[in-house]
């Protein structure tokens, strides 16, 4: 074997990313380019009466105007490409094309737009009120069963409640598990509080700009995604060609968080007005494009009752939440959060209820982590209010609900592959100085409190299921395509090293294919959900394996025997107990091309997707072809991932220093571990931005967004971290991946944020904060004993 | 809705010079001088329009300047109100420069002028006509040796999506050229400019300081001094 599995290495891209030779989509040029820029909605929902376009289409230098009823309708509520009825402040109605951006612009002033103003709503629980306001005209609320419909609670469910106390009318989603009744009246403690999680927008660096033309009937799009592979169907589907129609290139993309996961319908714009006017069409999309038409987490609006017996066990558990759905499908974070409840604290009983509401807020989007992080940050610093009224130690209160591997997941109950929750706890509490810390915690110096935190989060990290596809061409070299796409983690390589592994190949001797259609790659999972590291070494691995299958064969009808009887080392297939009788990678692959069939790719098995057959029958003829579908496995891959963090909370001024953060990862074997103090870090930062600032913020009178600029919602600078952090890794293989490896990269920021919110409660003497992030003003109220600024559970307006 | 605050300011409003609608425009114009004299190499970022006829050439000579970039001598035309950010993306062909806000909020766009760190989206190129300008792509050797900061942003592994990269290798080329030794905490405060949404700051900051302790040893073995 070649002992590449939890090495460091360079990854292959990451010099041309300090040399600024890296291509992202705005840096392509094309002779005779257009720029595109587009005219967004004002209005939080409106209806578009008249479009007179003339004047602008007048203007020197201006070739074309493209209207929602040249693109393909999106069946709602999904994302549009361009609408006649906008949702949310800032989606686009049109799009001018011209020969420079500035002249498309000037376009876009000078076209008469007659918009018929509509009912909106930025705050879900005022859209669940009786006569509360609509974001869609057919509707308030969205299920993906049911599409959009009404659906409101009656007066008497708000007015059963007490103010700050989350009314619980009719849900649209249920399941429960256990016997919740029986295990409240058993409770020692019940604790019933409601919270408020603030949507906020992904922040992505590059903004979501898109390149495309067209050539020889085929569609050339460069986009800004996480995945490569996996956007292709959906955009060729905005686009309105066949997939293999459309060649997508996304060598680089300049960050995403979910934002770009999959095909977003903007991308379509530039290739449908390239069509129009037969020229490259670049669209550059601004930085406050991005707080419009990028993405968001969707908040919650929430409420949770837990059941504690007197050792900290949690015997029963009551959650529900109001997801702010953003005015279309949404995503489904709110299930996603129930699931993370379920593991992460295993309570014995469990009932979850909630209701998507839609509002005239940006769409909403996978935020890394989404559900599971929001969850983190409500429930984690309520396991410490527990543990305060139990007289627990709050590491122990989660060590006795965690889960280990025999734990089961969310409604269903299904099994997990690995969990290994209390090592991760036990490694922190160690290398943390848990304890020692912990005697520190509330002590005063001067304005400022000390506070320490530890905080818990989970994300499904792995699928299967996929295909893989590698290729030894007749000089020895080692061809690893893969679909996965390049966010930055650098997994799309780590994971390549697998198949390496298998074929004892020598690093240098390889070459990974990515990041552009035309590089002939497999059906790949996207680039989220912190699932490569799990998923790309499966297909990874069953693509080298039938490579290794194939070398062994081919070295048997060459040399004799059985294919059994050979081995693979040092690049070379060997006979086990002749080793003379041995052939070069370089020779085998030269006989693969003579003998053909299975061994060239000309014969290929019946199971691949389109897409990797396509590209195997490309590579046909090119050199041994390994090539083959990862079988599907049964249940949860998690992610686990334990924060421990030490502050300091300035009570004069409200502000927070983060004195220092250890993140510790249950992420199966460490494949990279580079990489791994890299997300473990940086997934961090993230999170404090999380707990301290990020949120949107509108007004509530007219529906337009306060947050459209980096410092309106601001993440972690240099200076809001601490100076240096550690981090640590379990590292116990996983049984379901051939190298042990899980994916890890969500819970890495919810674990943060929500040890920073605990960190500040303790600091506090334990006040439970019923919002997140936490702002200044809500700490120099809370230690001040004045109500908060802000009215309870109400979202997005403050 | 407009958002004039984002619109690249750039091949554009200066298209067309005030009181000359409808004469001959700055892109044709260029696209006459490259025809003449080469003044720019980059002839495909003038893509649009350039198959038009060229009218004559009156007036604007004023707006060729000569930009020293990354030691070379750049003769490019610029508009009055053009940022340096557009100038090196789009008319010298150097993307390595990123826009990530287009208003100096994240430092994506950092360069060097004078050997000072900048954001070139919020310079006007017309200002810094007088002085040496430096991007990511000047800093490599012209045998592919890479600057100290670059190798330990590697060794470091500091990048993730990469697109702050190139500011943050700027601000500490800058940050080594003032102060070749700094704390940590000086790194930080002097990076602080220089957003990573990836989150990535405490990699940077490894290779920072990896990269002050390459540049003091080389310095050391140069000059000869402890």
């Amino acid at each position: 074997m070649a002992d590449l599995i939890g090495k460091d290495f360079t990854p292959p891209d990451v010099r041309a990313k300090v040399t600024g030779a890296a291509r992202y989509a705005e840096d392509f040029r094309m002779d005779g380019m257009l720029f595109c820029r587009l005219l967004k909605s004002p209005m939080p929902h409106a209806v578009v009466r008249s479009i007179d376009a003339s004047r602008a289409l007048a203007m020197d230098g201006v070739v074309a105007v493209l209207t929602a009823d040249e693109v393909p309708p999106q069946p709602g509520p999904s994302n549009n490409i361009l609408t006649n009825e906008p949702h949310f402040v800032g989606e686009p109605i049109l799009a001018v094309a011209a020969v420079d951006e500035q002249t498309a612009e000037d376009a876009i002033e000078a076209i008469v737009l007659d918009l018929e103003p509509r009912g909106f709503c930025v705050d879900p629980l005022q859209s669940l009120r009786p006569g509360g306001p609509d974001a869609r005209t057919d509707g308030n609320t969205f299920s993906r069963q049911d599409g959009v419909f009404a659906h409101k609670w009656s007066g008497s469910d708000f007015q059963s409640v007490t103010e700050g106390q989350l009314p619980e009318g009719e849900p649209t989603v249920e399941w429960s598990y256990g016997d919740l009744e029986s295990a409240f009246e058993e409770a020692t403690l019940v604790l019933d509080e409601s919270f408020v999680t603030a949507s906020h927008a992904h922040h992505s660096m590059e903004p979501r700009t898109c390149f495309a033309y067209w050539q020889n009937g085929k569609c050339f799009v460069h986009g800004s995604t996480q995945s490569q592979a996996f956007v292709v169907p959906g955009l060729a589907n905005y686009i309105g060609i066949d997939a293999e129609d459309l060649v997508f290139i996304a060598e680089y993309c300049g960050g995403g968080f979910g934002s770009k996961g999959s095909a977003y319908p903007v991308m379509a714009i530039p290739a449908h007005m390239a069509r129009k006017t037969g020229r490259p069409v670049m669209m550059r999309i601004s930085r406050a494009e991005e707080y419009f038409l990028g993405a968001a987490r969707c908040g919650f609006q929430g409420r949770i009752r837990m059941g504690f017996r007197s050792d900290g066990r949690l015997l029963g558990c009551d959650l529900y939440i109001v997801q702010d759905n953003g005015p279309n499908t949404g995503f489904g974070d709110l299930g996603s959060a129930a699931g993370a409840v379920s593991l992460v604290y295993t309570p014995e009983a469990m009932r979850f209820r909630g209701v998507q509401v839609l509002t005239n807020t940006p769409p909403r989007a996978a935020q890394r982590g989404p559900g599971q992080n929001q969850i983190a940050c409500a429930v984690e610093p309520l396991l410490d209010k527990a543990a305060g009224e139990l007289g627990l130690d709050r590491v122990a209160i989660r060590r006795i609900n965690a889960p280990d591997s025999d734990s089961l997941y969310g409604s269903s109950r299904g099994r997990i592959t690995s969990a290994h929750l209390v090592e991760a706890l036990d490694l922190g509490v160690e290398r943390f100085d848990w304890e020692g810390r912990r005697a520190r915690s509330r002590q005063r110096n001067g304005s400022k409190i000390r506070g320490v935190g530890v905080g818990q989060a989970y994300h499904s990290a792995g699928a299967s299921g996929f295909d893989g596809l590698v290729r030894i061409t007749p000089d020895g070299i080692l061809h690893i395509h893969t679909g996965v796409g390049n966010l930055g983690t650098y997994s799309y390589a780590a994971t390549a090293r697998a198949a390496a592994e298998v074929l004892g190949y020598d690093w240098e001797n390889c070459v990974i294919h990515r990041g552009d259609s035309r590089r002939h790659l497999p059906w790949n999972l996207g680039q989220f959900g912190s699932n490569t590291s799990f998923t790309m070494t499966r297909t990874n691995y069953v693509a080298a394996v039938d490579a290794a299958e194939k070398l062994k064969q081919i070295a048997s009808i060459r040399l004799g025997g059985s294919a059994e009887d050979y081995e693979i080392r040092d690049e070379m297939v060997v006979h086990r107990t002749s080793p003379g009788a041995r052939m070069s990678m370089a020779r085998a692959a030269q006989w693969a091309l003579e003998m053909g069939g299975p061994y060239s790719g000309h014969n290929l098995p019946d199971d691949l997707n389109d897409m990797t057959r396509r590209s195997a029958e490309a590579l046909a003829g090119t050199g041994l072809i390994g090539v083959a579908r990862d079988p599907r496995i049964d249940g949860t891959v998690p992610a686990l991932a334990v924060g421990f963090i030490e502050v300091e909370v300035d009570v004069e001024t409200g502000r927070v220093e983060i004195l220092d953060y250890l993140g510790v990862a249950d992420c199966g074997t460490v494949l990279h571990p580079q990489g791994l103090a890299a997300q473990v870090r940086s997934g961090a930062v993230m999170g404090f931005g999380m707990a301290l600032t990020e949120r949107h913020v509108y007004d509530a009178r007219w529906g337009l967004p306060g947050a459209v600029g980096l410092h309106h919602a601001k993440p972690p600078t240099y200076l809001d971290v601490p100076i240096e952090m550690d981090w640590a890794a379990v590292d116990i293989a996983d049984p379901d991946n051939p190298v042990g490896a899980k994916g890890v990269g969500e819970p890495l920021q919810g674990c943060a944020a929500a040890a920073l919110l605990c960190a500040i409660s303790d600091a506090l003497g334990g006040h439970y904060f019923n919002r997140n992030p936490i702002v200044p003003d809500m700490i120099v109220n809370a230690v001040e004993d004045r109500p908060s600024a802000t009215r309870p559970l109400a979202t997005n307006t403050q | 809705m407009t958002d004039p605050d984002t619109v690249l300011p750039t091949i554009s409003a200066r298209e067309r010079p005030a009181g000359a609608p409808g004469g001959w425009s700055r892109r044709e114009f260029i696209k006459g001088v490259i025809a003449s004299s080469a003044t720019v190499s980059s002839v495909s970022y003038f893509g649009a329009g350039c198959a038009a006829p060229l009218p004559a050439q009156t007036g604007g000579v004023e707006r060729l300047l000569s930009l020293q970039v990354n030691g070379q001598t750049r003769r490019v035309d610029v508009a009055p109100n053009e940022t340096l950010a557009t100038t090196l993306r789009y008319k010298l062909g150097l993307t390595g420069t990123k826009i990530g806000c287009n208003r100096a909020e994240c430092g994506a766009c950092t360069v060097l002028i004078d050997d000072m760190n900048h954001y070139a989206c919020s310079t006007l190129t017309h200002r810094v006509r007088d002085k040496e300008i430096t991007t990511v792509e000047g800093l490599e050797s012209a045998d592919g040796t890479l600057h100290p900061v670059q190798q330990a942003f590697i060794d470091e592994l500091g990048p993730q999506c990469g697109f702050c990269t190139p500011g943050q290798v700027m601000s500490a080329v800058a940050l080594l050229r003032s102060n070749p030794n700094p704390t940590r905490a000086e790194a930080q405060r002097a990076m602080s400019g220089n957003l990573c949404r990836c989150g990535a700051y405490d990699h940077y900051l490894n290779g920072v300081m990896r990269a002050a302790g390459a540049t003091t040893m080389t310095a050391s073995v140069d000059g000869g001094e402890g």
